[in-house]
């Protein structure tokens, strides 16, 4: 509801007549929030005079235990911030981990990276606009949207082997290669995500009960946005085109075309139109990407290379003997392990032993494999970054996703802070609420994309 | 006109600047607190500098930096590389700028410029005697719920906060959970013992 409808609501008092403000509490546990958050609100009739966000409800000491385990046994944990799109909060973390330990990894995992972030960004766009949608009542919407988001999870899932708890990126690469006919699913995927995405939008753009709802409700400017440090598709619609992978491109996303939608209005509706577009530009992203993504022969280091003798003995002792003669060693590894076994695994890891562990072949078949495997594996061995620091700051679905490490020199993280994307937006939030009608907080929340796992850690 | 951030601070905040460090392409600032505040507004309102979004503010807790009892010690030489694999670059070496035994905390702050596209990295080392800090509410609006999660978890005073309290944890919580001498496995009253 506009300002101006607002205050012709807000009538005065007729004299000798005593009004006073109501407080309403929404959560922790309430239909439209989205997860375990508190709102207190304070009313003027029905216009939202105060508000304030009480957070914390899902508080799990994701910094605290961080610093308990190694730097690999951090992962598992990321994949609970943003449980909607966890592959690119592990992703994130790896990046602070490879910068901090000066390592590259290969172009081929880099694309991997790529596809598996904008996938997850799709299902991310998908499940906030899904939801809100819904709790504005267009509830075929949600299942229009849940219906495709469960396609791309079936595309994720064929490659990391889980839909939700993903767990799939390493320091130095990632868990497995994708799986064969992966790039003609997944564009077939897309195929029907479009369609989706056109029904849903001919459902929802021009309805006059969702514009009604939407627009002009929720107003932020972009400074006043910038000043909260809000970024991603909530200040996108604000008018400022900051996009992380536009200013400061990580990975592959330099070498790839994409626009960055932007709003003009920065009311509900204009993040809505955000990350409708944004979700088209994402599937151009991975359609890209599966056409420039290299593929290569396996062993690409063995071709046209003359091998030294030590060099030889040595990688005859890893096993490593495809090149000059027939595998002594025949190791059958578990079906699971699809995909990161030998070959597989020097396409999507980067060549540091300080880092990646070795295929399994080599771990089970040779002493130096087992060896390096231990080193990597046994507590006070592990991962071990030269003291230092670094942020990395990577796009998330919600905006800005940085991962702050510091290493002390030793085999554990001494410090993990995340910088959740939704955390600056939520403190921003009482004063977004403010001036707009109680009904409007459940579509300005649901613009927010709280998420209670990074809000909390 | 300072083209850098660092330069800024070098040529204006000389007596400000306890250390500075560039590594992995990454630039910091050790800043005394004193003057911290008027560092940070410099670098928000100078044109050529203009760092419009605090990105983040958190805080480090350095007791026992280094001296991790678990770690392995590893080897001086590292072993040499195979032939496939490129020789590293001359490896950057990080310092702190401060003393551990001295100042124990770091307020960490991440600025972001979104005119020219930079990042600053700000330390503020804080000694255990006086956990003070300005407080950035002034400068940035979205340092207010940040600076509540450092004194929530770290007990960081930021003075000059409108409503300093906690934030993840509930009020009657008692120390702060982030500090290293904090056991990972402590109870409290109303989490109960354990089992």
């Amino acid at each position: 509801m506009t300002q101006a409808v607002s205050s012709a609501i807000i009538q005065a008092p007729a004299p000798g007549v005593e009004t006073r403000h109501m407080f309403v509490n929404m959560g922790p546990s309430h239909p439209a929030m989205h997860g375990i958050v508190q709102l207190i609100v304070q009313l003027d009739g029905e216009i939202v005079v105060k508000a304030d966000a009480e957070i914390g409800y899902l508080h799990r000491c994701f910094e605290k235990e961080s610093e308990r385990g190694q730097y690999n046994a951090v992962i598992p944990y990321t994949d609970r911030l943003n449980y909607v799109s966890p592959l690119i909060n592990n992703f994130g973390f790896c990046l602070a981990v490879e910068r901090l330990l000066d390592i590259e990894v290969t172009e081929r995992c880099q694309y991997i990276r790529v596809i598996m972030s904008e996938l997850s960004r799709l299902t991310d766009h998908l499940t906030c606009v899904g939801a809100s949608a819904m709790e504005v009542g267009a509830f075929t919407v949600f299942l229009y949207m849940m219906k495709a988001r469960e396609w791309l999870y079936e595309v994720i899932e064929s490659v990391v082997g889980a839909r939700l708890t993903i767990s799939y990126g390493r320091v130095g690469g990632v868990k497995a290669d994708l799986p064969k006919e992966f790039s003609d699913r997944t564009l077939k995927v897309l195929e029907d995500v479009r369609k989706v995405l056109l029904e849903c939008d001919a459902l929802l753009t021009r309805n006059r009960i969702f514009l009604d709802r939407m627009q002009g409700t929720g107003i932020i400017t972009g400074e006043r946005a910038l000043n909260f440090g809000i970024t991603g598709p909530f200040l996108r619609g604000s008018g400022v085109a900051l996009d992380v992978r536009k200013a400061e491109p990580y990975f592959v996303y330099d070498r790839i075309q994409f626009d960055v939608p932007t709003g003009r209005h920065g009311d509900n509706y204009d993040r809505y139109l955000v990350r409708m577009e944004e979700m088209e530009q994402s599937m151009r992203i991975v359609e890209q990407a599966l056409d420039q993504i290299p593929g290569g022969s396996l062993n690409i280091d063995y071709e046209g290379n003359v091998i030294p003798a030590s060099v030889m003995v040595d990688e005859a002792k890893m096993g490593r003997v495809a090149g000059f003669k027939s595998p002594q060693v025949h190791v059958k590894p578990d079906p699971t392990l699809w995909g990161s076994t030998r070959g597989f695994h020097e396409r999507i890891n980067a060549p540091e032993k300080r880092a990646v562990l070795p295929p399994k072949e080599d771990t089970y078949g040779n002493i130096e494999g087992l060896m390096h495997h231990f080193k990597l594996i046994m507590i006070g061995h592990g991962i071990k970054p030269p003291q230092g620091e670094y942020y990395s700051a990577v796009e998330g679905a919600n905006g800005e996703l940085g991962f702050y490490v510091v290493s002390d020199g030793s085999d554990r993280p001494f410090r993990v802070r995340v910088r959740p994307p939704c955390f600056a937006i939520m403190s921003a939030l009482s004063e977004l609420l403010v001036g707009d009608t109680l009904a409007d907080i459940v579509p300005t929340f649901g613009s927010v994309n709280m998420i209670g796992g990074e809000l909390d850690r | 006109m300072p083209d850098s951030p660092l330069e800024l601070i070098q040529e204006r905040f000389s007596d400000a600047l306890l250390s500075s460090v560039s590594y992995r392409a990454q630039d910091t600032a050790v800043i005394r607190r004193e003057r911290l505040l008027d560092v940070a507004r410099s670098l928000k309102e100078e044109a050529s500098i203009a760092f419009d979004v605090l990105m983040d503010l958190s805080c480090v807790d350095y007791l026992r930096f280094g001296k991790s009892k678990t770690s392995a010690p590893t080897l001086a030489t590292p072993s040499p590389l195979p032939y496939f694999m490129k020789p590293k670059p001359s490896t950057e070496t990080w310092k702190r700028g401060v003393s551990n035994d001295e100042y124990r905390f770091d307020v960490v702050y991440h600025l972001y410029s979104t005119v020219h596209g930079h990042r600053l990295r700000l330390r503020v080392p804080v000694a255990m005697a006086s956990l003070e800090v300005p407080s950035l509410t002034g400068l940035w609006a979205g340092a207010n719920w940040f600076e509540r999660e450092a004194w929530d978890l770290f007990g960081i005073v930021f003075k000059g906060h409108p409503d300093l309290r906690r934030i993840l944890l509930y009020e009657e919580f008692k120390g702060h959970p982030l500090r290293k001498d904090y056991p990972i496995n402590k109870r409290q009253p109303l989490i109960g013992p354990l089992n």
